[in-house]
């Protein structure tokens, strides 16, 4: 059975907000219509959003880290916000694992927010129904795209290719196999939702110099220190040895 | 896959139009997707060499720009008795503001020219702003490099003959190690953020060195925090290690630097600290004549540099037989260094000891050990063939951090000469030139060099910015006193190579060195973010003098959106967004070039324009016809440019010079690049190709252009360079010398003034040197511990993004970042409103305790504070109550020597505005002031002609919502 997921590899975000942007203009202007923004142009403005970046430190000075978190709906195996849903609008696909929202079924009651430990959901203050990622579910089937942006536009989006979509049930895909070699990990796997959507921990590269690599026998400074030669009358142990 | 779709639509696509971005100045090229003639999506071209088919959170959000009710839609002026500053406008026709300035700037060009002065913002169309300003005959133009980053353009560009971002960059494909250094996370954008992302996943290795920690830093192997202001001392600690431990690429320096070059060092001769030259006469021009001398080795006796099988003493003192002493330059680079010890620098940077050592070892190390051959063939400029290219592989990346302040020229020069030691200039892995780079050092563009080069009805004869190699090349009067408004070019900052936009108003209010009459700003806020010591700039745009004329009698203004700017204007020119007009980024300015060659690249409209937004290239054009100025101005007189697509195509430097703002596809039939004749069909061929013309140098032309002969050659046929001449790195920089001999009264060329004799002397030194940021030396560092600096946010650029929907729920207003344990020192809680305090002035705002920023510095993200009302957000939009503007801590001026002028807050070699020197201190407000940001200013309201702004906002691009 197919579950699509998105990896997101902290190891490279930089914490761009491209993803975020590029979402919401997609799914603006997308089958589920207008994402809407609350005082755009006033105090406090407020919108909704399919997918957030986090920053935030770990560590205290110096040893800090700067975490850039991206967060959108995880896609649940088992997903809690799904039950939940006293008129069925929200379920999750068989097909393909993606979970989705029916906004003619919604009527705004925000009982699958609350039941998502991740909160990712979000009422549209306009519209009053609740919604989500939706897996860029109108691209990634469009045979109308070319094949190769058949993809989530935060996918295409991404600067540093941060995003990884694919199966994550297919063990071939580069999903799976990106969680399997950089040891990718679930979010807050103890709530038991096995989201599919997984992350990629931050990886160092250190470089280790031994002590007499620094000097090598073709140190240029051979050639350049004029080094000082001793003094003809100086003794040598050529003077005073005869055997 | 399974074929089920999601919620029924009509297909959602109807058109897509190709284009550039222009969200921030890295260009990346765009997918415009229309529906309904309406935006509906916008993403990154992929078959464009920048971004290869991504995009950033800014190009993504460019709906919300293109349809912001803070766009200005019609032309304005201000109403009879209004106040400036005071936003009161009225309508006019686009012909009364052709009429008015065609009348006002026709006075001035037929009696002084110089009284009209045209400063733009971060415009990307100087090469047309800057042919208006000469053809009118001003030497005062310029854009907005002296605030921003002209010290890393002067300091490389004197140093090795490119520099970083449009002109060269860090090769991350084949680098191992890269060093990021006074970075935040812009410079570049989309293709840094690719590179970076590339390079870890190869397994390179990135340290980063910042004050903060954020953004591209966030993804380091290691973070060395700095304290702001004292790169230099850790780079000059970094050669010194380097030196002392013989980690330097020897060969490279020799063939390809003026390391073995011997300097003069007879103290009583007025070629004092100047390179000996043989007897050969050379004909003077803008490059090094190769007729320096070496130390051979082998002969142990002076030859011509290069001579075959000759090799010099990089190290050592010689006699000539003439009896004068001379030493290699490296002798001298190694003296200077001699003290900057890692353990004096540690003191001066905050960084232990050890790990400037180790930064030192990893460097060379990497640099030595990890060699890279390419089976590439080049030959070299002394007709040695060489049968492959050799890379050192550590790169670099640096920008504001290490500009933004007044010793920034030669921190700058100091890591191109480290760059250069560790031999990694236009090799693999190292840094790479592009296209028009590596240009000659200095590259040849000069200003006139005296007030007569500015004449009534006449253009300036002469560039109005250029590269002096010399004190006669400065721009000045028989007395020395500045001919340019902004005294770029004179003593006070001899090699100001981008002009001082950031003195204008200041020198033009004072009448230092003289009154203007009208004041022309393209897309630049100097009412706010782009200003220092802001809340008296402010004033100055509305100050009269005592007949009640304005000090600056006329400010016009042009710009997409309603800024704090615009409110000073007596004049508003709406002008277009980038989805609505025809632009070229060109050769001529600051294409958008690869390291294997030329790129330049167009702007073509994908949407109507909107209201009466007028492009600012139509106005100049209109206005050149208008006033008559010759090259837009037919030989009958008449208008020579039907428009702006028709002066791109049609325009060329010197009549049949075949080259033009465009370099590809010239040519009758479009067959010819780089130079040809005028292609009647250029846009077309433009737009079919991605908006973009790349020309791919062969391999052999891509590396070592400083001393490639092929290439060199090649770009001299193309007129790229004047000449194929080697590009030899000024390790030593005989140009700064020349200028510290005049101030020593040596040789014949001018002299400077008595009072600006001894800085000249000072900071005109040819090796780099360290020394505290003058304002730094001006301050009572107990009374104000902390550095404060600003960081460009990913997901907005300047102060453009304010008004934008999206790109503002993400920066909505901005706190003062505050080291956990300084403000635990201080009593600050996180949250809590705090003063700012600097000598010049104070700032109420609220701080933000970070564990990512080192204890001695303070920082916010740059131009999100905003004034009450402008962008036409409402005036209690959280940008004015709880953002700030640092801007306003920071002075415009230093006090001079008593006595003297007050001189420039800025870099006394390149007059680069010294924004990231300020000194604060901070403490608690009082419970009882008011929890909002100070200062405050009167509110601007909207302007005639704006869209109101709506409460709420359902953007659907094309069609219905559902
Ligand atoms: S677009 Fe990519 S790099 Fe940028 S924030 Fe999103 S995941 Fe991170
Ligand atoms: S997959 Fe689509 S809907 Fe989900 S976060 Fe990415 S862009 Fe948004
Ligand atoms: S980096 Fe972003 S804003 Fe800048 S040009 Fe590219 S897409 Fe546009």
């Amino acid at each position: 059975m197919t579950q699509l997921a998105l990896v997101i590899d902290l190891n490279v975000c930089v914490g761009c907000h491209a993803c975020v942007t590029s979402c919401k203009e997609w799914n603006t202007s997308g089958p589920a219509g207008a994402m809407s923004d609350e005082r755009p142009y006033d105090v406090n403005p407020t919108g909704n959003f399919f997918n957030r970046v986090q920053t935030f430190e770990v560590g205290e000075f110096p040893n800090t880290e700067t975490v850039h978190f991206p967060k959108s709906c995880l896609h649940c195996e088992d997903p809690p916000c799904v039950p939940v849903c006293p008129t069925g609008a929200s379920y999750k696909r068989k097909e393909d694992g993606i979970v989705l929202v029916d906004y003619d079924k919604c009527i705004g009651c925000k009982y699958c927010s609350w039941a998502c430990p991740y909160g990712v959901r979000e009422i549209d203050e306009k519209q009053k129904v609740m919604k989500k990622c939706t897996l860029c579910v109108d691209r990634i089937y469009d045979q109308s795209l070319p094949e190769a942006e058949r993809k989530p536009a935060c996918v295409m989006a991404c600067p540093t290719s941060a995003r990884l979509f694919g199966d994550v049930h297919d063990p071939e895909s580069v999903v799976s196999k990106a969680i399997r070699e950089s040891g990718g990990y679930p979010l807050m796997p103890e709530w038991g939702t096995q989201p599919a959507n997984h992350y990629l921990p931050r990886r160092k590269t250190r470089l280790r110099i031994h002590e007499d690599e620094l000097e090598r026998t073709d140190n240029p400074l051979k050639i350049d220190r004029q080094l000082p030669k001793p003094d003809m009358a100086e003794p040598s142990l050529d003077d005073v040895t005869s055997w | 896959m399974s074929a089920a779709v999601a919620p029924e639509v009509a297909p959602a696509v109807q058109e897509i139009k190709k284009t550039t971005c222009y969200m921030c100045a890295c260009r990346c090229g765009i997918r415009v997707h229309l529906r309904d003639g309406q935006v509906r999506y916008i993403d990154g071209n992929p078959d464009h060499p920048l971004n290869q088919g991504v995009i950033c959170a800014k190009g993504s959000s460019g709906i919300m720009k293109q349809y912001s009710p803070a766009r200005l839609l019609k032309p304005l002026k201000r109403k009879a008795g209004a106040e400036r500053g005071a936003g009161d406008f009225e309508e006019i026709s686009w012909e009364e503001v052709y009429a008015t300035l065609a009348e006002r700037l026709g006075k001035i060009r037929a009696t002084d020219p110089k009284k009209f002065a045209l400063f733009t913002g971060r415009d990307q169309m100087q090469a047309l702003t800057g042919l208006f300003a000469r053809q009118f005959g001003t030497p005062n133009y310029a854009a907005h490099g002296g605030l921003c980053s002209v010290n890393m353009a002067a300091g490389m560009i004197y140093t090795i003959g490119g520099s970083f971002w449009e002109f060269g960059g860090p090769d991350l494909d084949r680098a191992k190690l890269f060093v990021m250094i006074g970075t935040a996370e812009d410079h570049h954008s989309n293709p840094l953020k690719i590179a970076i992302a590339k390079f870890k996943r190869n397994g390179g290795r990135f340290i980063s060195i910042n004050p903060v920690r954020t953004g591209y830093s966030a993804i380091a192997d290691e973070w060395v925090p700095i304290r702001p202001g004292t790169d230099g001392a850790l780079l000059l600690a970094i050669i010194h290690e380097l030196i002392a431990k013989g980690l330097y690429d020897r060969d490279f320096l020799v063939r390809y630097t003026n390391a073995g070059q011997l300097v003069n060092l007879d103290d009583k001769h007025d070629e004092f600290g100047m390179f000996v030259r043989t007897e050969v006469p050379q004909e003077e021009a803008c490059y090094d004549p190769q007729n320096k001398l070496w130390w051979d080795r082998i002969s142990n006796k002076p030859v011509i540099t290069h001579s075959e099988g000759a090799d010099p003493f990089l190290l050592g003192e010689f006699v000539l037989s003439d009896g004068t002493p001379v030493k290699p330059s490296f002798q001298l680079l190694q003296e200077r260094v001699q003290d900057y010890t890692p353990e004096w620098a540690a003191q001066i940077t905050g960084i232990p000891v050890d790990v400037i050592r180790r930064l030192a070892y990893e460097m060379g190390v990497t640099a030595r050990d990890q060699q890279i051959e390419l089976p590439i063939a080049w030959t070299d400029s002394w007709g040695k063939e060489h049968d492959t290219v050799t890379g050192n592989p550590v790169a670099f990346h640096a920008m504001r951090g290490l500009a933004a302040h007044s010793n920034g020229f030669h921190t700058i020069r100091a890591l191109a000469i480290l760059m250069s030691l560790l031999g990694t200039i236009d090799r693999p892995g190292g840094f790479r030139h592009k296209a028009p780079f590596p240009r000659p050092i200095p590259p040849c563009a000069r200003t006139p060099t005296s007030p007569l080069a500015v004449r009534p009805d006449t253009p300036l004869d002469g560039m109005a910015l250029g590269w002096p190699s010399d004190p006669d090349d400065l721009f000045i009067h028989e007395d020395g006193t500045p001919v340019r408004i902004d005294k770029a070019f004179s003593w006070e900052y001899p090699l100001s190579v981008h002009g001082l936009m950031h003195n204008v108003i200041t020198n033009a209010w004072r009448g230092d060195p003289y009154r203007i009459d009208t004041l022309m700003i393209f897309m630049s806020n100097m009412a706010w973010n782009s200003t220092m010591n802001t809340v008296e700039v402010r004033k100055m745009l509305n100050d009269k003098d005592e007949h009640g004329e304005h000090k600056i009698p006329f400010i016009v203004v042009c710009d997409a959106f309603q800024s704090e700017m615009t409110a000073f204007a007596d004049l508003i020119l709406p002008d277009t967004t980038y989805l609505e007009r025809h632009d070229a980024m060109s050769m001529l300015d600051r294409p958008i070039s690869e390291f294997d060659g030329p790129v330049d690249a167009v702007r073509i409209p994908v949407l109507p324009p909107s209201g009466e937004c007028r492009p600012f290239q139509e106005v100049l054009i209109e206005l050149g016809a208008r006033l008559k100025l010759p090259v837009f101005t037919a030989s009958d007189g008449s208008r020579k440019y039907r428009d702006y697509p028709d002066f791109i195509v049609n325009y060329e430097t010197e009549p049949g010079s075949g080259i033009g703002f465009l370099a590809g596809w010239r040519g009758r039939g479009g067959e010819k690049f780089m130079r040809g004749e005028p292609n009647p069909n250029q846009w077309e061929m433009y737009a079919k190709n991605n908006c973009i013309y790349h020309h791919e140098l062969p391999r052999s032309y891509q590396y070592m252009r400083n001393w490639n002969q092929g290439y060199l050659e090649w770009s001299q046929r193309n007129r790229i360079t004047r000449y194929a001449e080697p590009i030899l790195i000024h390790l030593y920089s005989e140009v700064l010398q020349k200028f510290r001999l005049a101030a020593q009264g040596k040789g014949i060329s001018r002299k400077p003034p008595e009072h600006l004799k001894q800085r000249v002397e000072t900071f005109f030194d040819p090796l780099p040197f360290f020394y505290e940021p003058l304002e730094t030396q001006l301050t009572d560092k107990h009374k104000y511990p902390l550095a404060a600096i600003t960081q460009r946010p990913m997901a907005m650029y300047h102060s453009w993004d304010s008004q934008n929907a999206w790109l503002r729920q993400i920066h909505t207003y901005n706190t003062l970042y505050v080291n956990t344990q300084t403000a635990r020192l201080q009593g600050i809680a996180d949250g809590d409103w705090i003063w700012v305090e600097s000598q010049w002035g104070k700032v109420r705002c609220m701080a933000q305790h970070s564990e990512a920023v080192e204890p001695g510095t303070v920082w916010t993200w740059n131009a999100i504070g905003k004034a009450a009302g402008a962008w036409n957000l409402t005036p209690e939009a959280n940008e004015s109550r709880q953002g700030f503007l640092l801007n306003h801590l920071i002075s415009d001026e230093l006090p001079g020597k008593p006595g003297a002028s007050r001189v420039s807050n800025s870099d006394p070699v390149t007059g680069q505005a010294a924004w990231y020197d300020v000194r604060v201190r901070i403490y608690k407000a009082g419970a009882e002031e008011a929890q909002e940001t100070s200062p405050q200013f009167e509110a601007l309201t909207p302007v005639p002609g704006m869209k109101q702004r709506p409460t709420w906002l359902a953007y659907f691009g094309g069609g219905k919502i559902k």
